[in-house]
């Protein structure tokens, strides 16, 4: 195919061919093209199906704002769906698809809905496919989910990258059209430091489409002036193909910058990089939407909105058809006629609504003042038009223009409302704007060009004063005023043939008038019913159409049946640019133990465990299974030896004369005589009186204090500490700061710990049970003069240390630890082992603080003291909170030593029916003990201290199963403590 | 948002975390014979004005100073930011 629709002038580089595919079609366009009007270019007038009757569509528009002409771009993983013809910026090797056809674009087999149209009108699902209730999942959805929707999705993982960035300015200038353009230059002269962001490629609105003189010059060339004096300023940032997504609080703009969507490839590079825009001031320089007029069949391949047609023309160089007409309801659809004249396109008619005189008298052109398009004749392609007035015309392009819509739509992203203004037949902003926007232009209704520049020059004056820049004001360029006059036509009355109004969607003249006549008369309902407005073009060319015609069907003004406002996006943004950098492993960062490498070396397995990665255990040669590891960890710590990185665990330094008091006030038991050299277990409550988190916490000296929090809460604790060190108890001499990344720590666990110690710490620290009992601390050096701290505390309830070094030693402290204790058979083993003998001993994690657990639940309520002032003690008394009958912390086993106890399970007293009411408490933890040689579990149950020895039935309907259990003490080894003491 | 950091200067909201009303500075005597009654109120009952608001924030992502923000809820506008220190100690918290 040759570019049959190509012609002199406009801003493509001929000396650049491209080539593409449409379809699989080869055709070729030039380096300035968009895709839709490379297509045009060639010909190409049907570019797709509509959404619901698969009607033949072309291309309507020369903006973001194209509701029709959405194509699959690219092929394989980078194939994207609903990319707008208009806004792909052509390149050589570019691939195309139509949409939303099943066969070919020209022959859909789906057209059939087109036949059925008159049961598809507005609410048609609602009203169809209520019945019968159980076809829904079955056979409706599955049904219309094939059918619905418009691109496909490739199915595969995106191959490209994405970034995210952060900018800085005095001025934000969106939209670089005249009113930009005057605003940048007159802020970016006065030095302020400025940014001006368009969402095309080439930078100048509407003046590349348009043939106004301005400065003495065409206007084109102004804007060509204009941008290259900004290009040679330091203090203006130029930002093409980047669209000015949303207006945020307090001045932050979302942009979305098209990176290498121009190229054939990224080749390595982000795509495209989500912008946030921190700017002291804002111009809106958005411009204005076209809106078209709805008459029957409107929306053949052909119908063009009148200012694309000129873009087209003037700004492409590719006429949209050979023989055009001009349907208008205002003076601007005229320029479009006396446009194409000059370029000596074949203009067959003005076809215009208003009875006023005729504006302009052009050779060879008919004019039809008062007159309608009634009807359209062509089906894959316009053929002709039929006019009220009995005419007919052959054409193969009508250009349409109903009047142009200020894009308000950033306006409304927080508090503005947009109002009517009945001599633009249009909104423009209204209510409070973003703080610190002007908008200036068109966007505010100031159509003609010498008023938009006149307005931005002086909007953004005013801006400058604000930031306390001076300027002088200079000439704006000389520019015309010309007519803009616009009536206030919407649709051709017509009740028998379809008007559009919404293409994307397919809601027409007469989907409004059911909605209006069923009594969905409130604009939001009137959207929601017949999805007028919705889906990737959001009703630009759309919703007031449908507003007006609303409004005259219930008999009230525009103003009075509303509006709906905007929310950002102004258009799609790539949820992979939302994501940027944040996919994959990147999505959760974790953090890496300091005996990670030493662990990877040694048969570690790893698990997230809060945002850190832990060895969960260590397989040997010959474990079949993670539990013959974790059975042999569980079991060599307990007869010999074992090390496990315990690092992970919040650790926070607190010093300051009033540190020992301030612990008194977090932590629900005594610290304030808590000796030096000594550590204490802690219960912190919430406020309300339940657990909130415990550890342990040591005294280094005399105004130095260590404590140790879970893993998971780690940062929540300290920012607690933070909030009663500054907000609850401003006076008391204590600060904070967290060490957890500081010190890498050790549990070194089992009979043969303190032996294998020996071998680690230097000689002249006495370990010995007398000089370094069960809960003593202090500060070491180990293998040779390395610092150390070394706690005797024990979570696995054997004789137990564990030692910290500075991080940076902490793999190192890994194998030399494991070294010493090879005589000893000493292992390393991970958390499940750790989980293991926790629950062999009854220590209270996670499972069991579940956010209602008091520290009456867990048998630890006399520790809450009431003799002092702490977090929580006071509501923690609660009557309800202290009941008597209260579910308590038990340890749990099945009656039937073979039999797998389940987490989960609830227990109910033998005897009674399985129900809620007779729920006794439930199982929080499960393991299999290989000390025991059978299942164990801790669990909840009412009176459980009362129940020693009772059978009680473990039910768990998710599984099925249920069992007897026996309520045993929740120490299932060594309830005594002696081992760890010894 | 942005918030004016008393110390640091504008700070991009992103950095902090929200806790709630000022009032939980007002934390209530624990010796007061209402105790129960005034911890209940402490810690559950919160006005929601549609207009000027007391706020705790936390910088967490920077110097870890907590904060008392003024903001409107309305319009997001900030009036006064103060380190939460100095208001806990002018609304007479001590030792």
């Amino acid at each position: 195919m040759t570019q049959v629709n190509r012609i002199e002038g406009g801003y493509v580089d001929r000396r650049y061919q491209c080539t593409f595919h449409f379809n699989g079609k080869p055709m070729v366009g030039h380096k300035g093209d968009t895709l839709a009007s490379a297509l045009l270019a060639n010909g190409q007038t049907l570019v797709g199906r509509s959404f619901k009757y698969h009607r033949p569509r072309g291309i309507f528009t020369a903006g973001s704002e194209e509701p029709n002409a959405l194509v699959e771009l690219r092929e394989g993983a980078h194939q994207e769906p609903n990319t707008r013809a208009t806004m792909v910026e052509l390149f050589d090797g570019l691939k195309a698809k139509s949409q939303n056809h099943r066969g070919s674009l020209e022959h859909d087999l789906l057209a059939v809905n087109d036949l059925l149209s008159p049961f598809l009108s507005a609410g048609f699902y609602y009203k169809t496919f209520m019945w019968p209730k159980a076809f829904w999942e079955k056979l409706y959805e599955p049904v219309i989910r094939a059918a619905a929707g418009l691109g496909r999705l490739s199915m595969k993982e995106d191959p490209d990258s994405y970034d995210k960035g952060f900018l800085h300015c005095d001025l934000l200038v969106i939209g670089s059209g005249p009113a930009g353009l005057i605003s940048a230059l007159t802020a970016a002269r006065a030095g302020a430091r400025v940014i001006l962001a368009d969402e095309d490629f080439r930078f100048g609105g509407r003046l590349n489409s348009e043939t106004y003189a301005l400065g003495g010059m065409a206007c084109g060339s102004w804007a060509e002036q204009a941008v290259s004096e900004l290009n040679s300023m330091d203090n203006v940032r130029l930002m093409s193909r980047t669209t000015i997504y949303g207006a945020y609080d307090h001045g932050i703009y979302g942009a979305l910058e098209r990176k290498t969507d121009h190229l054939a490839s990224a080749e390595g590079r982000p795509r495209q990089v989500l912008w946030r825009i921190y700017s002291r001031r804002a111009i809106l320089a958005a411009g204005s939407t076209e809106r078209p007029i709805a008459f029957p069949d409107n929306d053949r391949p052909g119908v063009m909105l009148s200012g694309a047609v000129r873009s087209y023309v003037n700004r492409f160089g590719v006429t949209p058809g050979q023989k055009i007409s001009i349907f208008t309801n205002n003076d601007d659809g005229w320029r479009t006629a006396s446009d194409l004249v000059a370029k000596g396109i074949d203009v067959n008619a003005i076809i215009d609504s208003r009875d006023i005189a005729t504006v302009t008298q052009l050779d060879g052109v008919r004019v039809h003042m008062n007159t309608h398009v009634v009807g359209t004749i062509g089906r894959k392609a316009l053929g002709a038009i039929k006019l009220s007035d009995g005419a007919i015309y052959p054409t193969n392009c009508l250009a349409v223009s109903g009047g142009w819509n200020p894009n308000v739509h950033l306006t409304c992203h927080q508090r503005g409302r947009p109002q009517w203004r009945d001599d633009l037949c249009a909104f423009v902003p209204g209510g409070e704007l973003p703080v610190g926007m002007a908008v200036a232009g068109s966007a505010n209704g100031s159509m003609t060009l010498a008023a938009a520049m006149a307005e931005a020059q002086e909007k953004t004056l005013a801006q400058l004063e604000a930031l306390g820049i001076s300027s002088k004001i200079e000439e704006v360029p000389q520019a015309e005023d010309e007519p803009r006059e616009c009536a206030a036509f919407w649709h051709v009355k017509n009740d028998k043939k379809r008007a559009w109004v919404d293409l994307q969607n397919d809601v027409t003249v007469k989907d409004i008038k059911l909605a209006n006549t069923e009594g969905f008369r409130s604009v939001e309902l009137l959207k929601r019913y017949t999805t007028l407005g919705m889906a990737t073009d959001q009703g630009k060319t759309s919703n007031i159409a449908g507003l007006a015609i609303l409004a005259e069907e219930s008999g009230k003004t525009i103003p009075e049946v509303g509006t709906t406002i905007f929310r950002p996006p102004y258009t799609p943004v790539p949820i992979g640019a939302l994501a940027g950098r944040s996919r994959g492993k990147d999505f959760r960062p974790y953090r890496l133990t300091p005996s990670h490498r030493w662990a990877s070396e040694n048969g570690a397995s790893f698990v997230n465990v809060g945002n850190w990665l832990r060895a969960e255990w260590y397989t040997k040669p010959g474990e079949k299974g993670w539990r013959d590891s974790v059975d042999r960890e569980a079991k060599m710590t307990r007869e010999s030896v074992g090390i496990c990185d315990v690092t992970t665990l919040g650790k926070i330094d607190i010093q300051g004369r009033d540190a020992g008091e301030f612990l008194n006030r977090v932590y629900s038991n005594t610290f304030a005589t808590l000796p030096v050299g000594k550590v204490r277990y802690g219960l912190m409550l919430r406020e309300d009186g339940i657990c909130y988190d415990d550890g342990t916490t040591a005294r280094l000296d005399e105004n130095h204090y260590v404590m140790t929090t879970t893993t998971a809460n780690a940062v929540l604790v300290f920012r607690r500490l933070e909030f009663a060190r500054q907000c609850l108890w401003p006076n008391l001499d204590v600060h904070l700061i967290s060490t957890t990344d500081g010190w890498a720590q050790f549990a070194v666990a089992g009979p043969n710990s303190r032996a294998l110690l020996r071998k680690v710490v230097d000689e002249k620290h006495d370990i010995s049970n007398e000089a370094f009992p069960f809960m003593g601390c202090g500060r070491i050096t180990v293998c040779g003069g390395t610092p150390a701290r070394l706690f005797r505390i024990s979570f696995s309830g054997e004789l137990a240390y564990e030692i910290a070094v500075p991080a940076r030693y902490g793999n190192s402290m890994m194998a030399v630890l494991n070294e010493a204790g090879a005589e000893f058979g000493a292992i390393p083993y991970g958390t499940e082992a750790l989980g293991v003998m926790r629950i062999e001993k009854g220590h209270f994690t996670g499972n069991e603080l579940t956010g209602q657990t008091t520290a009456h639940n867990v048998g630890l309520g006399k520790m809450v003291s009431q003799k002092k002032e702490c977090i929580g003690n006071v509501l923690s008394q609660r009557p309800e909170m202290i009941r008597e009958d209260a579910e308590r912390l038990m340890g749990f086993r099945p009656v039937n030593r073979s039999e797998k106890l389940i987490a989960g399970s609830h227990f109910i007293t033998k005897g009674d029916p399985t129900d809620m009411d007779h729920d006794q408490g439930w199982m929080t933890s499960v393991a299999h003990s290989p000390n025991l040689g059978h299942s164990i579990g801790l669990g909840f149950i009412k009176r459980g201290h009362e129940r020693m020895g009772e059978v009680v039935r473990a039910v768990s309907p998710v599984h099925g199963k249920e069992m007897d259990v026996e309520i045993v003490s929740a120490h299932f080894l060594d309830p005594e403590g002696e081992r760890l003491r010894g | 948002m942005l918030i004016d950091h008393p110390l640091l200067g504008t700070r991009d909201a992103a950095e902090f975390i929200y806790l709630g009303d000022v009032s939980l500075i007002d934390r209530p005597d624990w010796q007061a014979k209402d105790a129960m009654q005034q911890f209940h109120d402490y810690g559950y009952l919160r006005d929601n004005p549609a207009g000027a608001h007391q706020e705790l924030w936390y910088h967490e992502q920077g110097d870890r100073s907590w904060l008392v923000v003024t903001r409107d809820t309305l319009t997001h506008e900030i009036s006064k930011v103060e380190l939460a220190r100095d208001v806990a100690r002018a609304r007479g918290r001590d030792k």
